[in-house]
């Protein structure tokens, strides 16, 4: 039931580090933080790891398994042989603080630029009503758990430090389709997606929704439609000679 | 002191949960420059983890509901016990607070007529959860944090900086609260990451730290639940009630062991979902104590017929409180009818169509494929009790949440009283909305009439940082990684489900022990993002309360809701008005423990139930009180 397992952690902080390697204990039914959890008790109790509730709900445990964006929660030991190597590695996406913990600020930056859900000024508190299948859309947005793997993974900023700026990511993008498809949200926020938060950087390689933890389909159900609705109004002749006509009177 | 960094503020809310984030929208929205402290990452706290839903007697459902209603379920769930003032307040309040909600922008579930769809739940004699599939926790939490962040661009629009009035501090962690004359001055903390020191000054600090089940070795806890803001009070010199009961929920999962204690939502039995043992039988008809007897079935057949038909039928005895559904299975299996990994059997497989399981329960699909390679629409789930909750906590003013300790307050599971012996499923997340918003709001009214606002002593600041370097020292020292998985492990086995007198004597001198080890805990490496250095200190706290929940379920000699004790197996109407209160020294080790009433419960409140009902659980001079109408 039980073997020895061998695991290649990253250690470091801003200024460098390095993979070192460890031999521990791997039981039946071990994911991979269960792995990290018994290095910190037996081997390297200063070993840094971010992690919560240990059961996929609360996305703070992410980081790169063999080169891939995964949740160590979620990461099962019985998906490796007993005699692979395994190497866990902090998102590369984010500047690391120490070991596999990085700092994802950036994350939380982009959430406070999309403006917040606008209510209907005429519905007081009790009174909305929507239809189930028109709030299906957005719920299946609301799944997010905010593990930012998808924004880890996207290489709009995984491999352009540049882009940062101006590109929300994935997670922001949905957010801003999740709003737009909300049945009472008032803003409009087809404009701001493209001129503000990027969308037109994301070239639809699906990258975000195979490493989606929640199998949310992020291309399909969020980014192309919102892709789609920004275009429509884009270069609807008329809706563009309204545009230029209001502009004008301001 | 020089490594320091100092922040002022009205207000700072410790916990960034359900409870702790509405009483920042609160204190905000009331004009209090507002700090959020949290040890995880915003967005991240235990309320996530809820599942089943928001109780909230909005009647969308089944019209028959009302505060009245849900008034009497809670009370009956904590054996009427509860703070009365507390659950009249948070049946009255909770369907305000879930609509509020929809303004910031939540999406509930929803009834064919479009309104917020209700389940129903343990002990709730109506359809009463609002809900979001299985995840309602994630989007309760997702909505308060979108909500803060629109305050914060509010403030932007306003003053050009988004954190004028409103800053979330991540990954901090508050070690000591300080007072001047006795009245809360600030706090003290240290930076998780860099593990530099940080000090608030704010005359009113909100406790929404949540629980306790970290010192409890099969739990559906995160590591943040280590029973800081419950310990930060007790050192304070506020009180702790109802230590004893803690809620062991009845369906955790039991296998893999990695997982082991990992929540299973109640929603399951509330959708169709039932218990059975090794030999197949429902045995739950085997376990409906005499106070509920009449509310709920006899019959498979009845149990059956209820889900279409609940004006006719009695309810499914898989959906009694959570204190009797967990003693069940524990008992069936101590029997010899447990599963091969020590459980019981949970089965909706049998229930409902695959696809309405993976509409319904999408969370608990996803959870067992991927955790156990276990197929719910296909095969039954095992599963047994795993610590979910404390009930006991800091003692505080209903209307205000305010603690004995001028300018503390507390909301959320921190807090004690609102749920008396035992909670209702559904009950926590109403708990946090409800008396959250009222902490917010007490500490508004506090601060803004405060003719001076207390001072930090530098005293008091280098005592502080003191204790927290205690573990970067040289000598041959004790891990705290084994330390604490000797706490959850004694306190496991000895101050668990089910007590004895015996073992709780020995739970108590192994916490001496151990508070003796702790003394000595010594950390590796430097302070920035040490885990080994933030367990060391998180320990103190868990000692602290595993105390409290020691002694107080060493002297509370019968059983009642989450607190059984095998010697002493009824509960006894002499101990429902009795509340036991701990306090402590300043270092929070030197516990004391008295007996204190119950606040007593209005006649017009006590009115609400048939006579019969109470006679099951008051005293005779209690009853009295009905005849004569009088308070005494």
């Amino acid at each position: 039931m039980s073997y020895q397992g061998r695991f290649r952690v990253w250690r470091g902080d801003a200024d460098g580090g390095e993979l070192q390697d460890f031999t521990v204990e791997v039981n039946e039914g071990e994911v991979v933080l269960d792995i990290i959890h018994r290095l910190q008790a037996t081997q390297t109790p200063d070993l840094a790891v971010r992690w919560n509730c240990k059961a996929g709900k609360c996305g703070s445990c992410s980081a790169e398994v063999n080169g891939r964006p995964r949740l160590l929660c979620m990461t099962r030991m019985s998906t490796f042989a007993e005699d692979d190597t395994i190497t866990v590695t902090p998102l590369r996406t984010f500047p690391v603080q120490r070991d596999l913990v990085t700092d994802v600020s950036f994350n939380y930056q982009k959430a406070r630029e999309i403006p917040a859900f606008a209510p209907p000024a005429d519905l007081q508190p009790g009174e909305y009503r929507m239809q189930q299948v028109d709030v299906e859309r957005s719920q299946e947005f609301r799944k997010c758990i905010e593990c930012f793997l998808c924004q880890d993974v996207c290489h709009v900023v995984r491999d352009h430090e540049d882009n940062k700026e101006a590109f929300a990511g994935p997670r922001f993008l949905m957010r801003i389709a999740e709003l737009d498809m909300h049945p009472l949200d008032t803003a409009d926020r087809r404009p701001a997606a493209r001129e503000e938060h990027g969308l037109g950087l994301c070239n639809i390689t699906k990258c975000c929704t195979e490493v989606c933890p929640e199998h949310i389909k992020i291309t399909d159900n969020a980014l192309i439609p919102l892709k789609e609705r920004v275009v429509d109004r884009h270069y609807d002749p008329v809706v563009w000679l309204g545009n230029k006509i209001r502009r004008r009177r301001d | 002191m020089t490594d320091l960094e100092r922040h002022e503020y009205d207000v700072i809310v410790i916990g960034a949960g359900g409870a702790g984030l509405r009483a920042a929208i609160e204190a905000r929205q009331q004009g209090l420059r507002t700090a959020i402290i949290c040890k995880s990452l915003f967005g991240k706290a235990h309320t996530v983890m809820a599942e089943g839903g928001i109780a909230a007697s909005m009647g969308n459902a089944n019209e028959k509901d009302s505060w009245q209603t849900h008034f009497r379920d809670t009370m009956r769930g904590g054996k009427f016990l509860n703070n009365p003032r507390m659950a009249e307040l948070h049946a009255k309040e909770a369907p305000h607070r879930v609509w509020e909600l929809e303004t910031y922008g939540a999406l509930f579930d929803r009834t064919a007529d479009g309104r917020i769809s209700q389940r129903n739940f343990g002990g709730h004699e109506y359809p009463r959860l609002a809900h979001v599939g299985d995840r309602t926790g994630l989007e309760l939490i997702r909505t308060l944090q979108q909500k803060i962040v629109s305050l914060q661009q509010e403030d932007h629009r306003e003053t050009g900086d988004y954190e004028s009035r409103l800053k979330v501090f991540a990954e901090l962690t508050i070690t000591e609260i300080l007072k001047e004359d006795g009245a809360v001055a600030g706090a003290f903390g240290y930076w998780r990451e860099s593990g530099r020191f940080v000090l608030f000054e704010a005359p009113a600090v909100i406790l929404a730290t949540g629980g306790i089940g970290k010192s409890f070795k099969v739990t559906s806890n995160s590591w943040e639940y280590t029973g800081d803001g419950h310990a930060l009070a007790l050192r304070a010199g506020a009180a702790l009630i109802n230590m004893e009961f803690i809620q062991f929920h009845p369906t955790g999962m039991v296998w893999p062991p990695s997982v082991k204690g990992i929540l299973v939502t109640e929603s399951v039995r509330g959708d169709g979902g039932v218990l059975r043992n090794s030999e197949g039988k429902r045995f739950m008809f085997d376990y409906v104590p005499d106070v509920f007897r009449t509310q709920y079935a006899d019959s498979e057949e009845e149990a059956d017929r209820w889900y279409d038909d609940p004006e006719n039928n009695k309810r499914p005895p898989e959906l009694l409180p959570r204190d009797e559904v967990a003693r069940a299975i524990n008992s069936e299996v101590k029997a010899g009818r447990g599963t091969p990994h020590g459980g019981v059997f949970l089965d909706v497989s049998t229930r409902l169509p695959a696809e309405e399981i993976t509409r319904r329960l999408p969370s608990m699909y996803h959870q067992f494929k991927e955790l156990a390679d276990v197929d719910i629409t296909a095969e039954a789930m095992e599963v047994g009790p795993t610590c979910h909750y404390v009930m006991g906590g800091v003692e505080v003013d209903a209307d205000t949440a305010a603690t004995a300790v001028p300018g503390l307050y507390a909301a959320g599971e921190v807090a004690g009283g609102m749920h008396g012996s035992n909670r209702l499923g559904g009950n926590s997340l109403s708990d946090l909305l409800v008396f959250g918003r009222r902490a917010g709001a007490g500490a508004a009214e506090y601060v803004g009439a405060l003719p001076r606002r207390p001072a930090v002593a530098e005293a008091d600041l280098a005592a502080a940082s003191q204790t927290a370097l205690a573990p970067f020292r040289d000598e041959a020292a004790e891990n705290p990684y084994s330390l604490h998985q000797e706490l959850q492990q004694r306190m496991n086995d000895l101050v668990g489900i089910i007590r004895r007198e015996g073992e709780i004597l020995e739970a108590l001198s192994v916490l001496d022990d151990l508070q003796a080890r702790a003394d000595r805990a010594g950390v590796e490496g430097h302070r920035q993002f040490n885990p080994g250095w933030h367990l060391a200190l998180d320990l103190r706290n868990m000692l602290a309360v595993s105390r409290c929940v020691a002694l107080a379920a060493l002297e509370r000699t019968e059983s009642r809701g989450g607190h059984t004790r095998e010697d002493f197996p009824a509960m006894d109407p002499q101990w429902r008005g009795v509340n036991l209160v701990c306090r402590a020294d300043g270092t929070g080790r030197a516990v004391t423990l008295q007996r204190q009433p119950v606040p007593e419960i209005r006649v017009d409140l006590l009115a609400l139930f048939e006579r019969s009902e109470l006679s099951k659980y008051l005293t005779e001079p209690e009853l009295s009180r009905l005849d004569t109408g009088s308070e005494q």
